[in-house]
């Protein structure tokens, strides 16, 4: 589904992605775990086509097309969703209408006719129920007054809403508390399906209690140093980043 | 490396969508002022001679004026000489329904998006059209009647209701108020008169679309809508011009009058040729809105749409004479490219108990100048007034303007105002979260944008809302891309 070969980018001409590879398959949970500045929420960035960062080398492919052609809503019609460490507030704009906007702009990308009121209402009710969160927030201006968990949760369902092939989660679980994740968490494992891929941003091994991923890769200083399974994140738990800042200073 | 700002900066090429010329007979005055076109347009219009005198001391009185130059706002000084001060469209005899009237006239209407037709068969809205300073088609005007409401344009309503006209024409907004409203008195050609009877809510929205046709033309309207007693009336006030290259003047003259507990909404959509990208053409739209609280417990609430004009030189306000009366004001202006506007209100609180409220939401892009400018005034005896304020600006890119020039009068103590104001900008942020969400810059901007003057929105009509959305986002297109 995704397939990122040496990708190389930076931001006014630092390097900071220093040749990733990566490759996820549809039904797979993916984690990025690493320390600050290592480049996790700038992998993100690019993949989502925030223009801040310039692509200076690698490719990456997304379901057979050349992602980095694309403009970010093209690449969110492609399928692509990136749910934000820090959502941005609109105010004046309620998310019921902000997302009525986005999923009749996605199926129009698509090819698809438009949905009515009738049949927006019915997706939004089914979408509420599946990650639970409350109208009273859904009609409120977008983030405008949201505590942190209530931002999450309104990031996992636009996910829910949008329907995606590929979610990313940037760093979902910063400041929320232990309940918060768990709710978040749990409207993310209740949109996964065999034919989609969700990959996790994180930097602590807390959130992958409650979505468990398949394979568990450290970034570090731009590049990808070590892969695993989940239990790689419980090891990294333990030892914390030290032993591979150790490790990899000079890689 | 932010390409934010040059982002913001790329979008700037939408064309006027309304820019078409009719082809319309005209019958005109030559160009340029004196006694004499002033005689030709009374005459024209078979006016009484009180009218006609009011008008000559009007056009004497402006020959002493000179051209206010305190607004925010530069632009060549307009020779008053070289303006057409009547035409009119044709017509052999007067139509009685809309079969009757020029085809063309109505194909005009058509592309504006408000065939009349439709909008009588669709939105119950009475349609009070004003082509080129003559009405030409008046719908819904027998129901009306039944009810006693007079709605018609001003022409008819000076042979028809010479009483009414006598009593209020200039009693808000005098012919020597200022330059352009004594001017107006000395050269108006046409508008709307409404008059709602004692205890009659009007049923439904009154609407005139205003639209300026001929070249050279300048246009003189005048409104005037007198609200009797514990009377309600809604009145909405749409504009669209033709594209034009030459700067064409327009300085309309609004009065209202609210008796005792008496209402009037009053809602404008202004889209009028804002010029193009590169500042050329446009109108100059130098108006004069006033209303008067004049009995107890009243109201008069303006809402305003400004997206057109190349310059806009405008302040609705409120005349709070009766006690516990109320006046409102809600404003979205909205400039683009080289468009400047200086607008905002008046409240001034006479009686007691009054209360006053000022919502103002001014956007600007490309290298536009928005201002806002108010005044709020509590008088001597005007205890316990209260006022809220509340100055609003977006900016969207480093290279418009957003201005705000507040003045406070109070002369009594127990007086309570109170002003908030903000400025914020149009973040990058914002747009790539929509985009992130499939939604394009463009239709980001649009749903920013009308978030940031929902609270304005929501005061206008229904059917005026879906309009006014549509032409924020018009208006903007091409601000960024």
């Amino acid at each position: 589904m995704l397939s990122i070969k040496n990708l190389q980018a930076g931001i006014e001409g630092k390097d900071i992605l220093k040749g990733i590879n990566l490759d996820i398959k549809p039904g797979e949970v993916h984690a990025i775990m690493g320390p600050n500045g290592s480049g996790k929420s700038t992998l993100a960035s690019v993949l989502a086509g925030r223009q801040d960062y310039e692509v200076t080398g690698g490719s990456v492919e997304f379901n057979g097309k050349d992602l980095l052609e694309f403009s970010p809503e093209q690449r969110a019609g492609e399928g692509l969703f990136l749910a934000f460490q820090y959502p941005v507030e609109i105010p004046g704009l309620s998310t019921v209408n902000f997302m009525k906007t986005a999923v009749n702009e996605v199926r129009k990308y698509r090819g698809e006719e438009p949905l009515d009121a009738v049949a927006f209402l019915k997706l939004m009710k089914e979408k509420m129920a599946l990650v639970n969160i409350s109208k009273e927030l859904l009609t409120r201006s977008l983030n405008e007054g949201f505590s942190g968990g209530e931002k999450k949760r309104n990031e996992v369902f636009q996910m829910a809403m949008l329907e995606p092939k590929l979610a990313i989660l940037d760093e979902t679980d910063s400041g929320l508390d232990i309940d918060a994740i768990r709710i978040a968490a749990h409207g993310v494992n209740a949109i996964r399906t065999k034919d989609n891929a969700v990959l996790v941003i994180t930097h602590y091994q807390r959130l992958l209690d409650y979505i468990v991923p398949d394979f568990v890769h450290v970034l570090y200083n731009g590049r990808i140093v070590k892969s695993g399974t989940k239990e790689l994140a419980l090891e990294l738990e333990e030892t914390g980043y030290d032993q591979i800042k150790s490790d990899y200073q000079f890689a | 490396m932010n390409d934010g700002l040059s982002t913001i900066e790329k979008t700037i090429a939408s064309d006027y969508k309304y820019g078409f010329t009719s082809d319309l007979e005209a019958e005109s005055a030559p160009k340029g002022l004196n006694e004499d076109i002033i005689r030709f347009i009374s005459a024209k219009k078979n006016e009484p001679g009180w009218l006609l005198e009011w008008r000559l001391k009007a056009y004497r009185h402006w020959l002493t004026m000179t051209e206010p130059n305190w607004a925010n706002v530069n632009y060549p000084k307009v020779d008053f000489q070289d303006v057409i001060y009547y035409s009119a469209p044709k017509q052999r005899v007067k139509p009685n329904s809309l079969d009757e009237v020029d085809p063309e006239l109505l194909r005009t209407f058509e592309k504006l998006g408000i065939s009349m037709a439709e909008q009588k068969r669709l939105t119950g809205v009475a349609v009070d059209a004003v082509i080129d300073s003559v009405s030409v088609g008046t719908s819904f005007k027998e129901e009306l009647a039944e009810l006693g409401i007079i709605f018609c344009s001003m022409s008819e309503a000076v042979q028809e209701h010479p009483e009414l006209i006598k009593k209020y024409l200039g009693s808000v907004v005098p012919m020597t108020d200022n330059f352009y409203s004594a001017l107006n008195s000395a050269v108006f050609t046409d508008g709307s008169f409404c008059y709602i009877p004692k205890g009659v809510r009007c049923p439904m929205e009154l609407s005139t679309y205003f639209r300026i046709n001929a070249e050279n033309t300048g246009q003189f309207e005048r409104t005037l809508i007198v609200a009797d007693e514990s009377s309600y009336v809604s009145y909405l006030e749409g504009c669209t011009a033709p594209m034009r290259d030459e700067n064409q003047l327009h300085a309309a003259v609004v009065e209202l009058i609210a008796l005792d507990h008496a209402e009037i909404k009053y809602s404008t959509v202004q889209n009028w040729y804002p010029g193009d990208k590169d500042g050329k053409g446009g109108i100059y739209n130098f108006v004069t809105k006033r209303g008067i609280c004049q009995g107890a417990h009243s109201k008069i609430s303006w809402t305003q749409v400004e997206t057109g004009s190349a310059v806009t030189w405008k302040y609705p306000s409120c005349i709070l004479k009766g006690d516990y009366s109320v006046g409102e004001f809600y404003s979205v202006a909205v400039t683009n490219h080289h468009q400047q506007a200086d607008t905002g209100t008046k409240m001034i609180h006479l009686g007691k108990n009054t209360r006053s409220r000022i919502v103002s939401k001014g956007i600007s892009a490309g290298v536009s100048q928005n201002s806002y400018r108010g005044l709020v005034s509590v008088s001597k005896n005007a205890a316990n007034a209260r006022n809220f304020s509340q100055c609003d600006s977006l900016l969207l890119g480093d290279r418009c303007g957003a201005h705000t020039f507040p003045y406070i009068e109070v002369k009594n103590s127990s007086a309570q105002v109170e002003h908030e104001a903000t400025t914020s900008k149009i973040g990058e942020d914002q747009i790539f979260y929509c985009n992130q969400r499939g939604i394009d810059t463009e239709t980001a901007v649009a749903l920013i944008v009308n978030g940031f003057a929902k609270e304005v929105m929501n005061q206008l009509p229904m059917e005026f809302a879906v309009e006014a959305q549509k032409l924020l986002a018009i208006t903007l297109e091409g601000s960024v891309g």
